[in-house]
């Protein structure tokens, strides 16, 4: 029977379902500030990357003890919202376990919902623990890790919990009230079933309580969807794409700018005719930029990157030069390049998260240039990539900051010939000796002289 | 002894284009392997096991120029260009085929970068061209027994590991040595770099607490222990790294660098 609260309800949900509709098109508008790039080629291979890295979370067993507490997490994410649909539905009509009627399977269903909320809540207990008392480096350290994303993680952890409790409410509620009225309940219970009195036996209280706690789950549900997108949480959607459109070829591979190639050929050949550039909407041809100043000289794929990012911290973990002191950290890259996007795009999302720049960032010596280079990321992080891939190799969600990094450099390089200057030595070298240190090109067969090999008898 | 051994004439594209023959593999020395004092004993151990096995093989000589990857690696993208087309240009006119390198990098390049600007060879590295020849029977490591107990540990370079998947190809050569292998903690998809790769070989580092190198090679000196040992590295710019650093650890007398060609050199008795 519809009633009142099935109303509010339905206004609730829409308002919810509305508002994250609203900011995942505002999150797609700030991804496309990024320039175009293809990758709808090999989409079988994308897919089975896709099915290890994402759904099956290959990447993240390289740490056994967080991949396992994840893996509670996740599955407990995925099965516990064939619930939500319930409660959806539950919601909307006014029916009450309207997926009852599945029997045994409905039975098991509730049974491992039950066991895996128990298992996120002492996920997230240990992961709250990691976070704030044994204070894993990796979580707790670094210029980026401002107040911010340590919030959010926080805040992400304690609602996962208040989420968890909120449905074992209902259940025991639910549960108790059954018994009471001498009906049997369908689904099986394992872990409210062994609390079902601690609420005592009043059935006005119970049926508050199974009301407040089913509505706790479901309004805090819409609220944490909403909160996605200002958070590192929103990877839990934007892992599935990122991972999709990941590089496909050897991580050594890095991209070539066809605009050079043209360049060089009509240099070095002047009846060669490079193809005319692309015009804009007005008819005047597209001037790219060599490397990147800012975000909309990135791939869109490159500002995706940035959105999936959870701000686990493995790549700086394992950057040579983080290890060693540098500046560089991989994933100051990836969340500068965020906040910058958002800075540019217009906030997407309710709440304002990149104030860690305002901080105050002792050593990142940055200025008020408005650009992801130099107002976000300085050169002498640029200049400390050893290109080694260990950030690339390290996430779990496939992104890549080591192609952000190059196409900064790039632009340091080409427009604005900024490169330290012993690199440009080795330029000079290459330009005129055809290797990068200072040695006549007619001596580089030299090292054959007086080689000697035993002969065979 | 002197009669017992050849003077080897290492055969030139030019020469063999000359004769109108062509190679089975061409040998891009690189510039390490060129220039540098310390990689070019890497080079002639490397042409030693070529004419060792009678491969047949040609190298570049003097026509051949940097691949243009260090320009790369530090941003300069048309640097590295007008090096990779003009390359491409010399490698074309020679029909190569098939290159085998000892550098990494110059590897990457050529396998992965070259073919957008119209290169396209079989590329090999040299510890998967050496791992080839010993599973042929071509190379038998006879002398493998003279490491027997000797430890071993073999440093990653990114450029062959992470960029390219090969982990297995120089610890296979090197298990044919009948040697001590032993692993860092941080190897394979998790070795750390040395320090030197994205053209940091060519600069001084950011300011930082500590060089990558000390840090690479008190992570070897501690898997290796007390007494002989060698850290085997495949690469030029990890030898030097590597070097460097048991040179600042004062181990350079009982801990060794050595490329994994120069170890199989020494196995196969080809000498100095």
């Amino acid at each position: 029977m519809i009633q009142l609260e099935n109303i509010i309800f339905l206004i609730v949900a829409g308002l919810g379902i509305g508002l994250f509709v609203w900011q995942i098109r505002k999150i797609r508008k700030n991804i496309l500030i990024g320039r175009d790039v293809d990758l709808s080629d090999n989409p079988s291979e994308r897919i089975n990357k896709t099915l290890l890295v994402a759904f099956g979370q290959q990447k993240m067993f390289k740490r056994m003890l967080p991949a396992v507490l994840h893996l509670f997490v996740y599955v407990g994410f995925l099965v516990i919202n064939i619930e939500v649909l319930e409660i959806m539905i539950d919601g909307i009509f006014g029916t009450h376990r309207v997926l009852g009627f599945l029997g045994p399977f409905y039975d098991g269903l509730m049974a491992v919902n039950e066991i895996l909320a128990a298992l996120v809540i002492i996920a997230c207990v240990i992961f709250l623990w990691r976070r704030n008392v044994t204070k894993v480096p990796r979580l707790a350290t670094g210029v980026e890790m401002r107040a911010w994303p340590k919030m959010d993680a926080n805040v992400i952890l304690i609602t996962e919990i208040v989420l968890m409790f909120a449905l074992f409410a209902f259940n025991i509620a639910d549960l108790k009230l059954a018994a009471l009225n001498n009906h049997a309940l369908p689904g099986t219970f394992p872990v409210s079933s062994s609390f079902m009195d601690i609420f005592g036996s009043d059935t006005g209280t119970l049926a508050t309580i199974a009301s407040v706690g089913w509505w706790i789950h479901i309004i805090g549900i819409l609220a944490f969807m909403n909160y996605l997108p200002s958070s590192k949480h929103f990877h839990i959607i934007m892992a599935f794409p990122n991972v999709y459109f990941s590089k496909l070829w050897p991580k050594g591979k890095f991209t070539t700018n066809p605009a050079i190639t043209h360049e060089i050929k009509a240099m070095l050949d002047p009846s060669y005719q490079p193809p005319a550039p692309e015009m804009d909407a007005e008819g005047n041809p597209i001037v790219q930029r060599f490397g990147a100043k800012d975000v909309e000289d990135l791939t869109w794929k490159q500002l995706m990157d940035s959105y999936t990012c959870t701000e686990c911290g493995r790549c700086t973990s394992v950057c040579p030069a983080n290890l060693t002191g540098k500046l560089l950290s991989p994933r100051k890259i990836v969340m500068d390049t965020r906040d910058r996007m958002e800075e540019k795009g217009g906030h997407p999302a309710i709440f304002a998260p990149n104030h860690y720049k305002e901080l105050g960032v002792e050593r990142v010596q940055t200025t008020d240039e408005k650009t992801l280079l130099r107002g976000y990321i300085t050169p002498e992080e640029l200049w400390a990539c050893t290109t080694c891939n260990a950030c690339v190799e390290s996430c779990p969600v496939n992104i890549d900051q080591l192609s952000t990094i190059m196409d900064l450099r790039r632009y340091l390089v080409l427009e604005e010939s900024a490169a330290p200057a012993s690199i440009n030595t080795m330029f000079t070298n290459i330009e005129n000796n055809g290797a990068p240190w200072a040695f006549s090109p007619s001596d580089r067969f030299n090292w054959a002289e007086d080689l000697y090999v035993p002969s065979k008898n | 002894m002197e009669e017992n051994k050849r003077l080897v004439k290492v055969p030139t594209m030019a020469e063999m284009a000359a004769k109108g023959e062509e190679p089975e593999v061409l040998f891009w020395v690189g510039c390490a392997g060129s220039f540098d004092d310390r990689y070019k004993r890497v080079t002639r151990a490397f042409v030693q096991i070529l004419e060792h096995v009678g491969v047949k093989y040609a190298v570049l000589g003097t026509e051949e120029s940097c691949t243009g990857e260090p320009a790369k690696r530090a941003g300069n993208e048309f640097l590295f260009q007008m090096q990779a087309i003009t390359n491409i240009e010399v490698l074309n006119a020679y029909n190569v085929k098939k290159i085998v390198t000892a550098c990494p990098h110059c590897f990457n390049t050529l396998k992965n970068e070259y073919p957008d600007l119209g290169g396209n060879y079989e590329v090999i590295h040299h510890s998967t061209f050496l791992q080839q020849l010993i599973n042929e029977g071509k190379v038998k490591v006879q002398g493998g027994e003279a490491f027997k107990g000797k430890r071993i540990t073999f440093h990653d370079s990114c450029y062959l590991g992470r960029a390219n998947n090969i982990y297995e190809a120089p610890r296979d050569v090197l298990a044919a040595l009948d040697a001590d292998l032993v692993e860092m903690k941080r190897s394979r998809a998790n070795g750390l770099c040395c320090g030197a790769g994205g053209a940091q070989m060519f600069k001084e580092p950011e300011t930082g607490n500590k060089d990558i190198n000390i840090e690479r090679t008190e992570e070897a000196l501690a898997t290796l222990g007390t007494g002989d040992g060698v850290i085997a590295t495949a690469c030029p710019f990890c030898m030097v790294m590597m070097s460097d650093g048991v040179k600042n650890k004062e181990q350079e007398e009982t801990v060794k660098v050595f490329d994994i060609a120069e170890l199989i050199a020494q196995a196969e008795g080809l000498g100095k």
